[in-house]
């Protein structure tokens, strides 16, 4: 007999135990080939059974020795609760399931903080649930039709100047424009969030730019996709389709030295320029890149050399808001001659109601957006405890923003888009109207992308290996066996499809308030449930 | 729904004309109240078309602190017609005690001022007799300005008329223009400031319809101009963008439609002028409207103005002869008014089109 130790892992530690039945089992060994994480093995087993071989019942006990499949009891080959043994499992043989009682966290702690990708699961509160459209067209002013009418489902990205600011003079009782205005282009008021080639693996960055592409193409839908910080395909950034692109720079800049030497061979301008600030989902950290996940064309793009990419949590030289407007907003607009519109991305803080005051007064009207990153955003490595304890939730603060415009009488000038746990419960479109009348002119969003690509990680930790490298589904991993697990089309297909619904999903949401363009901070078409949320964001509290 | 109409004519006309038009248009319960708005005034007030004139409705001591603050303020009363009402009973009405009109004379330092700064003075004094009269509940002040009269109650315009005996013509009461609503709110609190037309600076608007984007016209105009003020009704959203447009950007009036209801951007990619356009719907996206409505409204030059929303959810028509032309929500209106019309000649207005009506009755009409 075996001696028991206290401290010895068990896989009753884990948060995810293996339910394994040895009778359905065909030993095609499918399961333990499949799991990137080697938390399952073979292993002979003795077991004790009753057989009975002859004409009449003769039962007879024998000692076999029996290959089985086998959790490890590890803390570093663990399960994730993927299921992809499951998935391929011919005879449900197998599955992963959530163990309430484990003490993974706990111990897990040896070496160092655990580190993970995905979403907060402590904080994934959703307020826009309570919050209802509860203000519908009846007869004084009619609903909509929603399949039969026109609706302009357009947002600005750029910065807007105060119409006594636009550079108009009078010409033969027309008006002109006496000189340039700074660039706004107008698209999709759903931005694909930046995922790096890095964070993504190359044909899940693929399947996204792909569908971004064809909802521009052939849907007539002007989706725009963030690089993320890590750079673009040359042939990408030379070709007709860069102009689909919002080019991202972070603190690691990296990327960028392609990025600046394609410039003179870009035949149209990006979409726009990203300076990424802060991430919601790790505000105060930089960028970070597993070794893992640095792969030789990653080491290409980004010129670096195999090893983990960790991006300051500042960028370098930058101490104020205004330093960042003279320098990098002037620098980023002047690279582009001032015709691609330049924006920041913060993360969502107490605090962010004063940048953005500070942006919106700023004298060049140089900042072409304010994307704030919530709480609820997702990340492809970070501390958990980042995760799960910072941030700051995204709806009251993209209020709280929009009326901090109100109040100055600059609302709409620098557009306002939101992000992070969008679309967390499945209903982009919904999630999306309710921050567009509380004051967003758009939303950006990432981890429902990668969940179309086929991504389980949830919010309930499960999966969430978007650090290891290892990731089951290809999306977020270099390994090229695991890799070629995504079909690219089939992935972009699952996009294009969910952006289409979405578009019809929003005009279901603007035909019964009587609107066919945008209810940008028409916040008395909402109500709330709540009697806090609805003080909170200054609308009808109904029960 | 608020049916809306205007008469702009030739040769001086009496209100009775203007119930006369709006009268036949009433359905079930929606006659509540009667608004006009008369601009280019003759008869009692023909002497004195270029000194402001005050219309209010107040109690005895509203007037004694209008009184006094116009005193204080160095103006000096020049004519005043105080209407004698019929106080017959069974009339459906609920008056205030007083129906002022009242002439002034300028400061004396006015001569001295640019003719924005005595727009000001005008507005600012109007705004000050109004904070007078709303603090105090004494009293509501429609319009302070040269030419322009307004008169605002609640209760069955019929009885209105009769109480102001309006459908006599005793040549007292007389204009070139008239802009008329028959309907208090009925749907909100009952309030005199949210009867229709609004009158800001020489200009004068009425609409029918609901402004869907109430609240987002409301956050922004607030901080546009201290002369937006009260927001009693989503139509007084249309006139102050009208005055934004017109008298602050000094944009031509053909720039109105497109920042209410500006083209779709499929649209406005077609265009030649897709900059200006694309640049006005940025920067006054918060001035659109977006629901049903149709708008009249008078300018200071006098002209006329109609327009109806970008999905004509909401019936507008133009009728006219050689002495008039008139807009009447709805077709019968015209009739009863003009039944000798050519009514070959009526125009239906499109969801993009804008009409103006000068002096001379010349009918401009532009798709925006």
């Amino acid at each position: 007999m075996e001696a028991v130790r206290t401290q010895d892992v068990s896989v009753n530690d884990l948060a995810w135990k293996i339910e394994y039945h040895a009778e359905r089992c065909t030993m095609c060994g499918s399961c333990v080939a499949a799991c990137s994480f080697k938390a399952i093995k073979v292993e002979v087993q003795r077991q004790s059974i009753v057989v009975s071989t002859d004409n009449q019942p003769k039962p007879e006990r024998r000692q076999i020795a029996r290959p089985i499949i086998k959790q490890k009891a590890s803390l570093t080959d663990f399960c994730r609760g993927c299921g992809i043994c499951e998935k391929i499992c011919p005879n449900n043989a197998i599955r992963p399931i959530r163990n309430i009682d484990n003490r993974q966290k706990l111990l897990s702690k040896d070496s160092g903080p655990i580190k993970r990708g995905g979403r907060t699961n402590l904080n994934a509160q959703r307020t826009l649930d309570s919050i209802v459209v509860g203000r519908i067209s009846q007869m004084t002013d009619p609903s909509l039709d929603a399949a039969r009418h026109t609706f302009d489902i357009r947002a600005p990205f750029g910065r807007v100047l105060s119409p006594k600011e636009l550079p108009f003079k009078l010409e033969n009782g027309k008006m002109v424009m006496a000189h340039k205005a700074p660039p706004v282009n107008w698209i999709y008021p759903l931005i694909f969030s930046d995922m790096s080639i890095g964070a993504l693996s190359t044909r899940a960055w693929e399947a996204v730019a792909l569908a971004c592409a064809y909802l521009n193409e052939k849907c007539g839908l002007p989706v725009r996709m963030s690089s993320g910080e890590g750079g673009m395909p040359v042939k990408l950034m030379e070709s007709d389709y860069l102009k689909y692109f919002i080019l991202q720079i972070a603190s690691g800049h990296f990327g960028w030295n392609r990025i600046i030497k394609a410039i003179p061979n870009m035949k149209v301008d990006p979409a726009g320029i990203l300076i990424k600030i802060g991430q919601g989902a790790k505000p105060g950290d930089g960028g970070l890149l597993p070794a893992a996940k640095v792969a030789e064309h990653v080491q290409a793009i980004r010129g670096v050399p195999k090893a983990t990419l960790s991006s300051p949590p500042n960028h370098q030289g930058l101490y104020s808001i205004e330093e960042s407007v003279q320098k990098m907003h002037l620098s980023l607009n002047a690279a582009f001659g001032f015709r691609v519109p330049v924006a920041i991305k913060c993360a969502a803080s107490s605090t962010s109601v004063s940048v953005y005051n500070n942006l919106l007064r700023d004298p060049y009207k140089i900042c072409g957006g304010f994307f704030l990153d919530c709480i609820q955003g997702g990340t492809g490595a970070a501390n958990e405890v980042s995760l799960d304890h910072t941030g700051h939730p995204v709806v009251s603060k993209i209020r709280d923003c929009y009326q901090a415009a109100v109040k100055q009488g600059l609302q709409g000038q620098i557009p306002l888009y939101g992000g992070g746990g969008i679309g967390l419960t499945g209903d982009a479109a919904a999630d999306a109207f309710k921050m567009i009348c509380l004051g967003a002119n758009g939303v950006f969003v990432g981890k429902v992308l990668i969940q179309l690509l086929g991504c389980v990680g949830n919010e309930q930790g499960r999966c969430n290996s978007c650090n290891t490298g290892k990731c089951p589904m290809g999306i977020c991993t270099q390994d090229p066996r695991l890799v070629k697990r995504l079909d690219v089309d089939k992935g972009a297909q699952k996009i294009v499809d969910y952006v289409l619904t979405f578009d019809t999903e929003l005009k279901k949401f603007m035909a019964p308030i009587g609107n066919s363009s945008l209810p940008v901070g028409r916040s008395d078409a909402l109500v709330s449930t709540d009697k806090a949320v609805a003080d909170k964001l200054g609308i009808q509290y109904v029960c | 729904m608020c049916r809306i109409g205007a008469i702009k004519s030739k040769i001086p006309v009496h209100p009775s004309k203007a119930l006369h038009l709006m009268l036949p248009q009433q359905e079930g319960h929606d006659n509540s109240g009667f608004a006009m708005v008369m601009q280019d005034l003759y008869g009692t007030f023909s002497d004195y078309k270029d000194k402001p004139l005050l219309s209010m409705a107040c109690t005895q001591k509203g007037n004694q602190l209008v009184e006094e603050y116009m005193d204080s303020h160095n103006f000096v009363q020049l004519a005043e017609w105080i209407p004698i009402p019929n106080k017959q009973p069974g009339l459906d009405i609920q008056a205030m005690p007083y129906y002022i009109f009242r002439n002034y004379d300028f400061p004396e330092h006015y001569n001295e001022l640019s003719d924005k700064e005595k727009q000001d003075m005008l507005l600012d004094t109007r705004l000050a007799l109004r904070k007078i009269l709303e603090d105090s509940g004494q009293g509501y002040v429609y319009s302070f300005w040269p030419d322009v009269l307004t008169l605002k109650e609640i209760g069955d315009p019929r009885d209105i008329a009769t109480y102001f005996h309006l459908w006599e013509d005793s040549g007292c009461l007389l204009a070139k223009n008239i802009v008329v609503q028959c309907r208090q709110n009925t749907n909100y609190d009952i309030v005199r400031y949210a009867a229709h037309p609004f009158f800001l600076q020489g200009y004068t608007l009425c609409a029918n319809g609901e402004n869907t984007f109430y609240t987002k016209n409301k956050e922004f105009q607030k901080s546009l101009h201290r002369g937006y003020i009260g927001f009693e009704s989503d139509s007084q959203c249309f006139l102050y963008t009208l005055h934004y447009v017109l008298h602050e950007l000094k944009w031509p009036i053909n720039y109105y439609k497109h920042v209410i209801t500006p083209l779709s951007f499929e649209e406005i990619e077609e265009r030649e002028d897709k900059d200006v356009l694309k640049a006005i719907r940025q920067s006054l996206a918060h001035l659109e409207i977006n629901g049903p409505n149709t708008i009249i409204a008078t300018l200071p030059d006098n002209c006329m103005i109609t327009c109806c929303d970008s999905k004509k959810l909401r019936p507008v028509v133009l009728g006219q002869d050689e002495n008039i032309v008139a807009i009447s929500s709805e077709v019968c209106g015209l009739n009863e008014i003009m039944p000798d019309r050519n009514k070959e000649n009526d125009i239906y207005p499109n969801e993009r089109e804008v009409i103006v009506i000068d002096d001379e009755l010349e009918v401009q009409r532009w798709k925006q």
